[in-house]
């Protein structure tokens, strides 16, 4: 058993608060992420459950034992670092046998786990070498043995990947999906890495200014974000916004360039964002019906996929994904862009979504010109 | 292309040889050279070539050996204390604590001060009938009457270590936390986490990785014990049982006027410091700890 709960953990330096009443069940054996920007508060977040911050507020159980008070040395879970942290004058197999060496263990028991632990991870022919021997992915795979060997219920991964390069990030991801259905362990991952969450998560944990924003599977928070936060959080490229308002009569949206929505629920009055992911918007000519208006800035070819920039006649920069090939239109030339009613996004003044899913008879909205 | 990069290279070195050469090659060569003669200080240039007589003068004589023995006594107790106390002030330094700025700036107090002020400071509060210690002692009931520290001369080296102790610890302090603060917090975090007790820790990490930093402090220290004058000159003078080989040296020099014995006994005691730097040096491997 090694479910994680936190109740109403908060964290604060000084009169900064990292971490603002956190309520978080993880669920034994599973892969949660923690996913958000720069500051959030997810590596905190992570340390908190290691033991490694203590906190200001709330409690902290694992495998239903309250560990608040518990020192990380006794907590029993293994933790990756971003830096590897690595001891640096140690060879490899004294680096993943260490902690073992004080746990009571006999010689060969130790010997036993090393080597099991170097086969999985391939890195055998390693264990003479110095970590600064190491190129970055076998300090990596180095990193995960050292938590693999004390066989650990709960693995914390604190952004493990994003000193790697493009080709071994993408293999390590693979790895430690495959490391996970093998050993069948709690783990919880921080990344700021969409593609990371989306692919390791069974759940994901969406983290701003230190809150929860979302907590939900990968398609559940992609289909159906809560808020404007996590819809243009997770996509790339980011879903598009732009501003709309109610007219006079309270029956119509209005947006750039005289573009209009039939308002006939209540709910979608309230609207002042409207958002749209980039995968959903299609570039036809200007003079086509029930089409917004923009200009034509450039495209990017990444080959498998192009990416168009329109700005729209109210300076927004829209992006447009796709898989086919966008006509190549001179830069400065008059494009429309169209798009199905289903594909759209209302968050209303506190940017919380605007449920349009749950019309009374979809589709509610039609593009008017 | 190679030969001229070379040259410049010469020529960047040209100002440091030069100034190496006046501060410290021609005085080391002139040292050794009057080493051979017999000539004195109020006429230097009055000489003749002696051989190896005055070196022979030197270790004939038992006040030489008494210093020495004083010298290398003085040394290695006190680097020994100076290392501990030294590492054991700089893990506590090394924590983060309230007014950890204060305190470090507060600890260099004793190494910024002039030897010779720290050392009157010491003799006073040292002093048999006025001093602080014996009246502090005294009034807790460790002594029924003063000691007098500075002028026992079963005691008086155990005093010189002691106001060593107490200025250059500081100096150990600094080079060890540098070599703290160079150790990542996520190696410690890391051996936290997989359960590594605290003695562990610092026995297989901290220890192993601090010793690059507490080799040459050691070093440094040592080298600068050898030499040492101004501490037992200014608390002991010439008492024998404290003298250092640098204070006989200079009064064979300048007490005595006999440059010859005097240079002799400075050779000596150049070889006898160069010697002891090599073992260490080797010792310690600081070359191939540092790469």
């Amino acid at each position: 058993m090694a479910s994680v709960t936190l109740k109403e953990v908060s964290k604060s330096f000084g009169a900064y608060d990292v971490l603002r009443s956190i309520d978080l069940a993880v669920e034994d054996g599973e892969f949660l992420v923690f996913v958000g920007p720069s500051g959030c508060g997810k590596s905190t977040l992570l340390r908190v459950i290691a033991g490694l911050v203590p906190v200001s507020k709330g409690t902290v159980s694992i495998g239903g034992n309250e560990v608040t008070d518990v020192p990380a040395s006794k907590r029993g879970v293994a933790f990756v670092f971003q830096s590897y942290a690595l001891y640096p004058h140690m060879n490899v197999a004294r680096n993943i046998s260490f902690a073992l060496e004080t746990a009571r263990m006999t010689k060969a028991e130790i010997g036993r786990r090393l080597t099991k632990v170097a086969e999985m991870l391939k890195i055998g022919h390693l264990l003479d070498r110095k970590p600064k021997q190491l190129s970055g992915g076998q300090r990596q795979r180095v990193a995960i043995g050292r938590a693999l060997v004390s066989q650990p219920k709960l693995f914390l991964f604190d952004e493990p990947l994003s000193n790697l390069d493009a080709d071994l990030r993408m293999e390590m991801r693979f790895e430690i999906a495959k490391l996970h259905s093998e050993v069948g362990a709690t783990m919880i991952y921080v990344t700021h890495d969409q593609t990371e969450a989306m692919t390791l998560a069974d759940r994901i944990v969406i983290l701003n200014h230190g809150s929860i924003e979302q907590i939900g599977t990968p398609r559940e928070l992609y289909d159906h974000p809560v808020n404007r936060f996590v819809a243009g959080f997770l996509g790339s490229p980011r879903m598009n916004f732009t501003s709309v308002e109610s007219d006079e009569t309270g029956s119509t949206l209005i947006g750039p360039d005289g573009f209009k929505l039939s308002a006939n629920h209540a709910s979608v009055r309230q609207a002042v964002t409207l958002g749209i992911r980039p995968e959903a918007l299609e570039i036809v000519s200007s003079d086509s019906s029930n089409c917004i208006k923009g200009i034509f800035e450039r495209v990017e070819d990444l080959g498998y996929e192009q990416i168009a920039y329109i700005r729209l006649s109210n300076n927004t920069i829209w992006t447009v994904r796709s898989a086919g090939a966008i006509p190549a239109y001179d830069s400065g030339s008059k494009i429309g862009l169209r798009w199905k009613s289903e594909d759209l996004y209302l968050f209303d003044g506190k940017d919380q979504s605007i449920r349009i899913e749950s019309f009374p008879q979809p589709p509610a909205i039609e593009v008017v010109r | 292309m190679r030969n001229r990069e070379a040259t410049t290279a010469w020529l960047f070195l040209v100002p440091l040889l030069l100034a190496l050469t006046a501060v410290a090659a021609w005085p080391l060569a002139r040292n050794v050279y009057f080493s051979f003669t017999d000539a004195f200080l109020d006429n230097p240039a009055d000489y003749n070539f002696v051989g190896f007589q005055n070196f022979l003068t030197v270790i004939e004589d038992s006040v030489f050996w008494g210093a020495v023995r004083n010298t290398l006594v003085f040394t290695s107790v006190s680097v020994l204390l100076e290392t501990i106390l030294g590492f054991a002030i700089a893990l506590l330094l090394h924590r983060a604590f309230a007014g950890r700025g204060l305190v470090r700036a507060a600890i260099l107090v004793p190494w910024a001060m002039p030897m010779v002020v720290s050392a009157k400071i010491w003799e006073w509060m040292f002093n048999d009938q006025f001093g602080l210690i014996n009246k502090g002692l005294i009034w807790l009931g460790f002594l029924d009457k003063g000691i007098a520290w500075t002028a026992d001369p079963s005691l008086i080296l155990g005093t010189v270590i002691f106001i060593d102790v107490w200025v250059t610890t500081p100096f150990m302090v600094l080079l060890i936390l540098a070599g703290l603060q160079l150790i990542p917090e996520e190696i410690y975090e890391a051996a936290e986490v997989s359960g590594v007790p605290a003695w562990k820790r610092l026995w297989s990490i901290t220890l192993p990785l601090a010793t690059p930093a507490i080799g040459v402090a050691v070093l440094f220290r040592t080298l600068d014990a050898l030499r040492m004058f101004d501490l037992s000159y200014v608390l002991a003078a010439n008492n024998e049982k404290a003298m250092t080989m640098s204070i006989y040296a200079r009064d064979q020099l300048i007490s005595f006027q006999d440059l010859g014995v005097g240079s002799a006994a400075s050779t000596w005691v150049f070889l006898i410091i160069g010697l002891i730097a090599i073992a260490l040096v080797s010792i310690l491997r600081l070359d191939r700890n540092a790469g």
